[in-house]
């Protein structure tokens, strides 16, 4: 019985783990996991990081307007519907800059970590460690700190 | 196979990412990363420090999927799909970096001066390491949510909070890149 539900629970989920293959691929292939574009990057000496967001953006918001028409559904016919962000200026400008200035540091976020793993970085672990070390503090102060 | 094996151009890589969210929500859920991040803590046995915790990781398993991916994905690419890790940069941000102490600007993914594997065993290296990533971890969860989750799925559906995250990531950003990095460096 165990074994049977932890299939099924596999094979369920077995399209994310292809779909993320798909996504570290492309952060490798288009040099988005290199420190060296994040920093070029911030410091508008290239095109590169500003074209791949850019244009993700663009392309994003034709899905997101065919997902609100139900033009495009989902996998079992039901319409997609964004999670609303939670609101804030402080949560999200001061939170925004903490991050910001991590990003800039590791000229990594989450997604391109997980990619330098696989890459065989050593030391990228180390600051996995510390983004869920930093994950962990927030969520123990959650409650304290202003919205 | 020459032009997998080539660096893919941002006309290539932006709308294929694109395609990531768009193949994510038509299987069911959000495109994002930085929530692993809490996932982790909650596995870790978080619960017993914070009630923010006390959460089903079980019910985020597609999400570690998509992780896990990712590093297949890394892991596939670094073995097969590269020819060389020389990154062609800006002959200006070459010059700056190498009058900062970083050499060698471009000839591999990464800097040795923050990712060789003796920095883990430096005060300052280590510190680094640790710091930024425990900005990047603190920073996500709190705007609530990262380059994915807000800069791509909230900006492309118009979200005000995302806007503002944004514009936060850049002035961070760019606080590190103009004045805080030639401090450490």
């Amino acid at each position: 019985m165990v074994f049977n539900s932890f299939t099924i629970l596999t094979m369920k989920n077995i399209r994310f783990l292809f779909i993320g293959t798909l996504f570290g691929i492309i952060l490798s292939k288009s040099e988005v996991v290199s420190w060296y574009r994040i920093y070029e990057m911030f410091k508008f000496q290239s095109f590169h990081m500003f074209g791949i967001i850019g244009s993700a953006v663009v392309i994003s918001m034709v899905f997101m307007q065919l997902f609100k028409k139900g033009t495009i559904k989902n996998v079992k016919g039901e319409n997609i519907i964004q999670k609303e962000k939670k609101k804030g200026l402080i949560r999200t400008l001061v939170g925004g800059t903490i991050f910001g200035l991590g990003w800039a540091l590791a000229g990594a976020c989450p997604g391109p970590m997980f990619v330098l793993i696989g890459h065989g970085i050593t030391s990228i672990f180390i600051v996995l460690f510390g983004a869920t070390l930093g994950a962990f503090v927030y969520g123990v102060l959650s409650k304290k700190l202003p919205n | 196979m020459e032009f997998i094996l080539q660096p893919w151009a941002w006309y290539i890589a932006g709308p294929m990412i694109a395609i990531v969210l768009l193949l994510m929500n038509y299987f069911g859920h959000g495109f994002g990363v930085s929530t692993n991040l809490e996932t982790f803590c909650t596995i870790g046995g978080a619960g017993k420090s914070s009630d923010y915790f006390k959460k089903d990781w079980k019910a985020q398993m597609w999400s570690l999927f998509f992780v896990v991916g990712i590093i297949v994905g890394g892991y596939l690419s670094s073995q097969y799909l590269m020819q060389s890790e020389t990154i062609v940069l800006n002959p200006k941000t070459v010059t700056e970096l190498s009058e900062l102490g970083f050499e060698n600007a471009g000839q591999s993914y990464l800097p040795a001066e923050i990712f060789s594997t003796e920095n883990i065993f430096s005060l300052k290296g280590l510190s680094i390491l640790i710091g930024a990533g425990f900005m990047i971890g603190f920073g996500s969860r709190y705007a609530g949510g990262c380059t994915s989750g807000h800069a791509i799925t909230g900006l492309s559906s118009l979200q005000l909070p995302s806007l503002l995250a944004v514009i936060g990531f850049f002035i961070g950003g760019l606080i590190m890149t103009w004045f805080l990095i030639p401090l450490l460096y």
